[in-house]
């Protein structure tokens, strides 16, 4: 009997395709998640699940879309393990998937989920975001450890090869001998780049977070307020290591809050915004003096100032104004009625420190993030 | 013995591995087994799971692809589930064995393998395929890696996304020699040879048929929407063409894989349990053997189990056909002693829908405790079981390997080139939220606006996409 056979063994170490095509998918989400990054960063269960690392999150555009059957809608093949009479119930669609792995091949499952961590999610937004005008002022507090590549030696580690010195001492060599060639690397010629510790010292800086707290200020304008002042938080304490915080919440009257109960009280009442504004003046003059630090107010509120307030609140902005870096405003728009707001009063006023936003849904908050913390001028 | 060994390391355990696969072969020789020869190769997980990813070691690259790779190698990572080979229909035959399967493990995976081989020799679903595929797909790859280089990674990828999502309308191989075509017009007889046209040279040249204002294109609906977009697109670039052709021609490749699953795993699975019968296994094999047997053959959770349903008919026609009935005799004139000649009559002319029309009896549907079951609410409830209706709607459900019936009905749609897309509903709705994703793909490739005629609720409908937005009515 003839045998027709052969087997083999060999090196696949080389074969990376499936890697290098799940690398491209893992961009692809990457993509995907910067591009719905408005939606996600407003997705309530990272809000109120604090202390979770990992979110899902459905991204639509990796589905590999064609035409199919509604799965939900045909009947379907399976298999009991003996006596399945009819009538029987054998899962519920109130999981979401059904209960079925059936027949298809993960039908049922409408979009796809990715895991990612908060970190990530940081990563992308905060990339780009950064305290605007920071400027030197005379008492830098923060200081930051940092390295420095910024020393030539002739020993170090091999990853820190300077290749473009070394080239240059080969040729050296061999031209000290009267050869214009460029003729191997010897031991000598190695040069590497080494670096020096050092201490980078960063102007300080506070930033004032006010929150309207009134009555007029429903579940969904305070979600937006806070879903903003939460970001900001991560954010100035992942790129910015000794930032001060200070939290305003008001009514008709203001006053300082600790994070937590900024966070989670509800108040009620009537606004008066001018109340922060002087508080915040107050708080900048007795302890955060501008020519040590960097100051940056922001306020969200719904807008709905009493209106015999307007004019003590303009007075005080613009008297805040020349002692801060930024000062931002941020007004929640109803979309069921429109006033005369304190964004009405605020356009009176031309000053390139002073930013307003006004936010129409959850996906500004995004756009609230970036107009406040990037250096471009509005 | 004309069997050498790759790679330049022949160890212990490869040797052994050669030994049994020697022993097997001869077996599955003895048994009748007709299969092409054979290349093993020993592969690592992450090796082998590209490849079931891919459906072939050659193929080109894609994102859905890696997509695939991440999901399977995550469940083999967490042990949910493990493959342990991968048969490709080519001559020679090529057999990826997982690295680190034991020599248990192995002699299964070859004993299964060898009978897959044999499928693919001889089904005809089979015949018209190209064997020599590995190669085909690596040229098809590193064609559509040079586009990527020429026109941009970005642009392919975003028309192999448009390309793919129509991928599994084309016209089947078919495996019988005339077409429905040719049928039609007689006079468009197969050509014997690239020479057949001399001999007409001197018959008259058919007058121009004038074409009517209002004649239809496609004359007939045609079902290979990929290929009709291919010829007829105005928008096309040459390597987009390309590209097209190349996917069609892959769909053709897999197409019969996708529809023998059953058929094809109850013949290997059918084949292994006797092949390893007869093998000289050690008591612990034996016990090894019996517990991967008894895995393979599992009834897990519902869904139905090709290994388990394709073998248990494939004994039910050999003990119907060794010893029938009374009425058997009597009605269809079986004499008996026959059991092995007809299941190797079946595995050549039968597919799956077929298979199971003719095969899956009302014993075995109570045996195997097949049902059909539904949504209703929000609960998944048994509505069928019936033998006859369970059996319908099992096949119902492998007609066009399970994928909704589409044609192109009309290609110059409002006399404007539009692209006029019709469902042959037969009772099951499209999804429409993926049908209205899916229409902005076909639209990139036909240039135009497009439409697909279905039905939902009973009411026919049809979905627009024009470029910019999703319509309906």
């Amino acid at each position: 009997m003839n045998c027709e056979f052969n087997i083999f063994r060999e090196d696949w170490s080389l074969h990376r395709k499936g890697h290098l095509d799940q690398q491209r998918h893992q961009e692809k989400v990457r993509e995907a998640i910067k591009k719905n990054l408005s939606d996600i960063i407003a997705e309530e269960s990272i809000i109120l699940g604090r202390g979770r690392k990992i979110v899902r999150v459905p991204i639509r555009s990796l589905e590999e879309y064609h035409f199919r059957f509604n799965y939900n809608k045909g009947k379907h093949c399976g298999q009991g393990s003996g006596g399945t009479s009819k009538g029987s119930v054998i899962g519920d669609s109130a999981n979401g998937k059904g209960g079925i792995s059936g027949a298809g091949d993960q039908e049922g499952i409408d979009y796809f989920e990715v895991e990612v961590t908060i970190d990530e999610i940081e990563q992308m937004l905060f990339e780009d975001l950064e305290l605007p005008n920071l400027q030197d002022k005379d008492k830098p507090q923060i200081a930051i450890p940092s390295y420095d590549f910024r020393d030539i030696r002739r020993q170090g580690l091999m990853g820190n090869l300077d290749k473009k010195r070394t080239l240059l001492e080969s040729i050296r060599r061999n031209a000290m001998k009267g050869r214009r060639v460029i003729d191997g690397i010897k031991p000598e010629d190695l040069r590497f780049k080494t670096w020096e510790d050092k201490i980078h010292y960063q102007s300080s800086a506070v930033v004032i977070a006010i929150m309207d707290t009134s009555g007029s200020m429903g579940t969904y304008e305070k979600y937006i307020a806070r879903t903003f002042f939460f970001w900001m938080v991560r954010f100035l304490r992942t790129k910015y290591k000794q930032v001060d915080i200070v939290f305003i919440a008001h009514h008709t009257k203001a006053k300082e809050v600790t994070e937590e109960e900024f966070f989670s009280k509800g108040e009620s009442g009537g606004t008066r915004c001018s109340s922060a504004y002087l508080l915040a003046l107050d708080i900048i003059n007795k302890r955060y003096p501008p020519s040590d630090y960097n100051i940056y107010p922001f306020h969200f509120t719904d807008g709905d100032n009493l209106p015999s307030d307007n004019e003590t609140c303009l007075a005080a902005i613009k008297k805040l104004l020349p002692q801060v870096n930024v000062l931002g405003y941020g007004e929640i728009v109803n979309p069921y009625y429109r006033t005369s707001t304190l964004m009405d009063v605020l356009k009176r006023i031309n000053d390139k420190c002073l930013k307003t936003i006004a936010v129409k849904d959850k996906a500004g908050v995004y756009q609230a993030l970036r107009k406040f913390f990037t250096n471009s001028t509005s | 013995m004309d069997y050498k060994l790759g790679g330049a390391i022949m160890d212990k355990q490869l040797e052994v591995l050669s030994k049994s696969i020697e022993a097997i072969h001869d077996q599955a020789k003895r048994f009748g087994l007709d299969f092409f020869p054979m290349r093993f190769e020993i592969c690592p997980a992450d090796v082998l799971y590209a490849f079931g990813a891919y459906g072939m070691p050659t193929r080109f690259s894609h994102w859905t692809f890696g997509k695939n790779f991440y999901k399977m190698k995550l469940q083999y990572d967490y042990n949910l589930s493990r493959i342990y080979e991968l048969v490709i229909n080519s001559n020679p035959c090529y057999a990826f064995l997982l690295e680190g399967n034991d020599l248990i493990e192995n002699k299964l995976v070859i004993a299964h393998v060898f009978a897959h081989s044999d499928f693919f020799k001889n089904n005809i679903y089979f015949s018209s395929t190209s064997r020599q595929m590995v190669e085909t797909m690596s040229i098809y790859a590193s064609k559509i890696r040079e586009y990527e280089f020429k026109y941009g990674h970005r642009e392919v990828e975003i028309f192999l996304d448009a390309a793919l999502s129509i991928q599994e309308h084309i016209e089947p191989p078919s495996p019988f020699k005339t077409t429905n075509e040719e049928l039609e017009n007689p006079d468009s007889h197969h050509k014997e040879t690239p020479y057949d046209d001399l001999w007409a040279i001197d018959s008259k040249p058919k007058e121009e048929v004038e074409l009517e204002p209002n004649r239809k294109f496609p004359p007939k609906p045609t079902k290979d929407i990929l290929g009709f977009i291919m010829e007829n697109s105005s928008q096309l670039e040459d390597w987009q063409r390309d590209i097209l052709a190349m996917v069609r021609d892959e769909m053709r490749y897999f197409w019969p894989q996708m529809e023998t699953k059953i058929i094809n795993e109850g013949w290997a699975a059918y084949w292994h349990t006797r092949i390893m019968r007869e093998l000289d296994l050690n008591e612990d094999e034996t016990i090894k053997f019996s517990q991967l047997h008894a895995n393979i053959l599992n009834t897990g959770g519902r869904q139905i189990n090709p290994y388990l349903l394709g073998s248990k008919i494939f004994e039910d026609i050999e003990r119907r056909w060794n010893n029938p009935s009374t009425e058997e005799k009597e009605r269809y004139g079986r004499i008996g002693g026959k059991g092995r000649e007809k299941i190797f009559e079946v595995r050549a002319c039968e597919k799956d829908s077929s298979f199971l029309r003719n095969y899956l009896t009302q014993e075995l549907v109570e045996e195997l405790d097949l049902y059909l079951y539904q949504k209703v609410g929000t609960n998944w409830v048994v509505v069928e079981k019936d033998w006859e209706k369970v059996r319908e709607g099992l096949v119902n459900r492998l007609i066009n390997c399970g994928f909704p019936y589409i044609v192109v009905e009309d290609a110059d749609y409002h006399r404007r080139g539009e692209l006029y897309l019709k469902h042959r509903y037969e009772g099951v709705e499209l999804d429409v939220p993926y049908l209205e994703k899916t229409l902005p793909h076909v639209y990139l490739l036909w240039g135009r606006p497009v439409h697909i005629e279905t039905v939902i609720d009973g009411e026919p409908v049809v979905f627009s996409y024009d470029g910019r937005k999703n319509t309906k009515h």
